[in-house]
């Protein structure tokens, strides 16, 4: 029943009137805001670049930051604030493709393994199996397998970070199933595909938004790691990754090269672990940290 | 306590078994022809051919995983291409320097994480709280090897204070390998206090409400013993829990630190393996951390009933 239904019957509890919509709640959550902004400067940044992070130029290496270039340049004379800002760009790529895909397939399996008992076990087993790898050493052997590509980085990534969703709506939809409502539209005889998708999949939104959040972190934290150990996205495509490991090679120099992809990375780690927290504290106030 | 580890041993079975069909695995992953691949272009289809049957590729893949199954078993995981070695004794000779980085970085993980927790805790809403957990928070946020490389350059090139790579060995040279140890000890380590400080803290705040805590403050006892000897021992489960999950991230977050600051570990083992495409050292490796992950997560479960003997599993 919606708000204004509600009010024409009359029966308005004291609790329903007083109670904010979650989008108001979203709103005025403090951590979702700092950790939107923050995401929104990072994705943004790319129309500010002021030089092609692409373009060589060796007669201007390893400047310190000026005006000319706001960061100062790498070992290749590429402009550090391009690089940083179209970097941004790619770890963003990577992080919402590995967080889209790992929901994607979470949901899949999460659901089939709560909601039928038969491959639950097997589902499960392999998922632990799964977790039972260091993350960033399953992706490592990932990418030795498959080779270096932003895709494969998301490919690798998404096995990764896939049993985690897939063991979170799991364990939703075990609390779910055998609510009354449930138990209601399986007596009226609707089928187990709707049953899943239009009853008990709504329900695991919450949890799943603040588990993507965490997800997009960590995949924009181990795509960087991946670029730094030269096993992730190609060396001529600039991703804050690439360029700290470059920077790596000209520290007693340049300490700029590796300090400013770093403290991108840390924003954007920052910003997306208090949307998380934030999602967190408005839909699902059960998982709240003290 | 018995019945409990054995029952756990025969869980340990199935996700060992998944764990070893996915390293497994992880050679058939590899677009198109895996041993043209592996032996590059400049390969003669002799040599291709050879190596395909050497590797048992050539059988159906039932067979070979039967066999790698057979060979693991045995601990044969089989020789390296370019160490002229069997994967074990590379694996051997480079386990000790992990170990060592991983041991000290958890040390430093506890010694930062837990007292941060619990000061937090015991004067929450303080300048001291929010400041902790500031730097929890920046902890968690930080990439730890990038924080590696801010350390080389502020400690080692800057201050000339530590070592700026390198590694001794402890059995060898202890001093040394302090020298060289903490830089990559305190900036793997960072990272994880954050989170055991985070735990920490949360789990001192639900103790210090409890009734047992109103009583020991209502005896008299000073606020040292009421924190440290009657809420932390009952804060210190959930603690342990993390304290084990950490020493396993710790595990792959040694890689890097290793790559960063030139450790011949495992985590440079494997990368080299990586690009060499020296795929049995890869599987290697993988499967032997992926063991003492699910080995370390059991001596967690384990230590459970030592320090809280409410927790009954018979």
């Amino acid at each position: 029943m919606s708000d204004a239904a509600v009010a024409r019957s009359g029966v308005v509890t004291r609790d329903a009137a007083a109670r904010p919509s979650w989008l108001a709640r979203l709103a005025r959550n403090r951590n979702i805001g700092v950790g939107a902004v923050i995401l929104a400067v990072v994705l943004l940044a790319g129309v500010a670049a002021t030089h092609d992070p692409r373009r060589l130029n060796p007669a201007e290496r390893l400047k310190p930051p000026s005006a000319a270039n706001f960061l100062g340049t790498d070992e290749f004379g590429r402009d550090v604030f391009s690089l940083v800002l179209y970097g941004g760009q790619v770890s963003l790529l990577v992080g919402a493709t590995t967080m889209a895909l790992t929901s994607l397939w979470g949901i899949a399996i999460g659901l089939i393994a709560g909601y039928y008992k038969r491959v639950d076990l097997v589902l499960m087993r392999i998922m632990d199996g799964l977790m039972a790898f260091p993350a960033i050493l399953l992706a490592i052997a990932l990418m030795a397998a498959r080779g270096p590509g932003v895709g494969n980085v998301i490919f690798a990534l998404s096995v990764v970070y896939t049993p985690r969703t897939a063991m979170l709506i799991r364990s939703t939809v075990l609390s779910i199933r055998e609510l009354d409502y449930v138990q209601a539209a399986r007596a009226l005889g609707r089928r187990d595909l709707m049953i899943a998708f239009r009853h008990i999949l709504p329900n695991c939104v919450g949890p799943l938004l603040v588990q993507a959040s965490f997800i997009f972190a960590y995949a924009i934290l181990a795509e960087a790691i991946l670029g730094f150990l030269g096993v992730g996205v190609p060396p001529y495509v600039p991703s804050w990754g690439n360029v700290i490991a470059s920077g790596k090679n000209v520290i007693r120099e340049a300490f700029w090269v590796s300090l400013f992809p770093g403290l991108a990375l840390t924003l954007s780690g920052l910003g997306l672990n208090l949307l998380g927290d934030g999602l967190r504290d408005v839909l699902d106030p059960r998982l709240r940290v003290q | 306590m018995t019945v409990y580890l054995v029952r756990r041993l025969l869980t340990l079975i199935p996700v060992l078994a998944v764990v070893v069909t996915v390293v497994f695995l992880l050679i058939h992953l590899i677009p198109g022809d895996p041993v043209s691949v592996m032996l590059g272009p400049d390969a003669t289809p002799a040599q291709i051919d050879a190596t395909r049957q050497a590797l048992g590729l050539d059988r159906p893949l039932h067979e070979q995983l039967f066999k790698f199954y057979a060979r693991v078993l045995r601990g044969d995981l089989g020789q390296s291409y370019f160490l002229d070695r069997p994967v074990v004794t590379a694996l051997l000779e480079r386990a000790e320097p992990t170990m060592v980085l991983t041991f000290s970085a958890l040390l430093v993980a506890i010694l930062i994480g837990v007292p941060s927790g619990i000061i937090a805790a015991a004067y929450p809403g303080s300048l001291w709280d929010r400041t902790l957990m500031l730097g929890a928070l920046l902890g968690v946020c930080v990439p730890g090897f990038w924080l590696s490389l801010n350390f080389i350059y502020l400690f080692a090139v800057r201050l000339g204070w530590l070592p700026a790579a390198g590694y001794a060995s402890i059995f060898a040279d202890p001093v040394a390998a302090l020298r060289y140890m903490v830089l990559p000890a305190v900036s793997l380590g960072f990272n994880q206090s954050a989170l055991i400080a985070r735990i920490s803290r949360s789990c001192m705040l639900e103790a210090l409400q409890q009734d047992y805590i109103r009583t020991a403050r209502a005896k008299g006892l000073s606020t040292g013993v009421v924190t440290w000897v009657h809420a932390f021992r009952n804060a210190l489960v959930p603690v342990v829990t993390v304290i084990g999950i950490t020493m396993a991230i710790l595990i792959g977050g040694a890689v890097v630190t290793e790559i960063v600051f030139n450790i011949p570990g495992l985590g440079r083992l494997i990368i080299s393996a990586v690009l060499r495409r020296d795929y049995p050292v890869v599987q290697g490796v993988i499967l032997v951390t992926a063991t003492a992950y699910v080995l370390i997560n059991l001596a967690v479960d384990a230590v459970y009933v030592l320090i809280d003997p409410r927790i009954r599993y018979e």
